[in-house]
């Protein structure tokens, strides 16, 4: 394997690619959610959230924006850690947890449009 | 010390304290300001989320909440630092491929993002209020 592409790190542009992949899906899904849901949900009540995301195409799309966005967010956050924080076990420690609360978070919130759908 | 000498003032780089304040400068900070920000919304997405999954007792509290002032004012903050970082977003795409890198370009595409975030909240509530 050659280095070329590859950045001192090893791991070459991927962070930057996937940064910018997952910003453009959410220049369409963000604003979609927000969107839908002020039409949707404005009312706050218990029953609209529910017919909201028994909708199909609500699920999946939130799903996806669930997805892409902790992602984004995740790449983004590592970035913040690696510019400011330069105490080794601090740093370690927050990207330990930038790896994982957003994994929980959404299997969490993934299972939940789930259990909405088909009751768990 | 005989013979020592003070070391050669090397250059330093640009303190951020001395810089003048400019809106380019402005806009970067605020992207990752609204970037942090939004991993704060983003976790009580979820956490909304799973509220309505836990059934109408667990997302009372939620909703007596967002209806509540500081739940309304966390929603127009959470879509002002949304549309800010949207907005932004596209400003930097489009300095990837090289372009609006001018600082009069730069300078009108910083105000826009910012002018754009400040008036999103109103057009969501607009939608949610007089919405079909």
């Amino acid at each position: 394997m050659t280095s070329r592409s590859r950045g001192a790190a090893g791991e070459g542009s991927g962070h930057f690619i996937a940064q910018r992949f997952t910003a453009i899906a959410l220049l369409a899904l963000g604003p979609w959610f927000v969107i839908a849901a002020a039409l949707s949900l404005r009312g706050g009540e218990y029953a609209a959230a529910i017919d909201f995301l028994s909708h199909p195409v609500n699920a999946v799309a939130t799903i996806l924006l669930l997805v892409l966005g902790l992602y984004h967010m995740q790449l983004g956050m590592q970035e913040v850690v690696l510019d400011y924080i330069a105490k080794p076990t601090t740093k370690v420690l927050l990207l330990v947890l930038n790896a994982l609360v957003p994994l929980a978070l959404g299997a969490g919130a993934i299972f939940a449009v789930l259990a909405v759908n088909f009751g768990v | 010390m005989a013979g020592a000498t003070r070391p050669r003032e090397r250059p330093l780089s640009p303190h951020l304290q001395v810089w003048r304040w400019h809106i380019t400068m402005a806009s970067s900070i605020l992207h990752r300001l609204t970037g942090i920000a939004l991993y704060g919304a983003a976790i009580l997405l979820a956490l909304w989320l799973m509220a309505v999954a836990g059934g109408p007792e667990m997302y009372a509290p939620v909703q007596a909440f967002l209806a509540s002032p500081s739940g309304q004012a966390g929603l127009y903050l959470a879509v002002a630092a949304f549309a800010y970082h949207l907005a932004n977003g596209v400003r930097h795409l489009v300095f990837d491929f090289g372009r609006g890198l001018n600082p009069s370009d730069a300078d009108s595409s910083a105000w826009f993002a910012i002018l754009f975030a400040l008036a999103a909240p109103f057009g969501v509530w607009a939608l949610a209020t007089f919405g079909a």
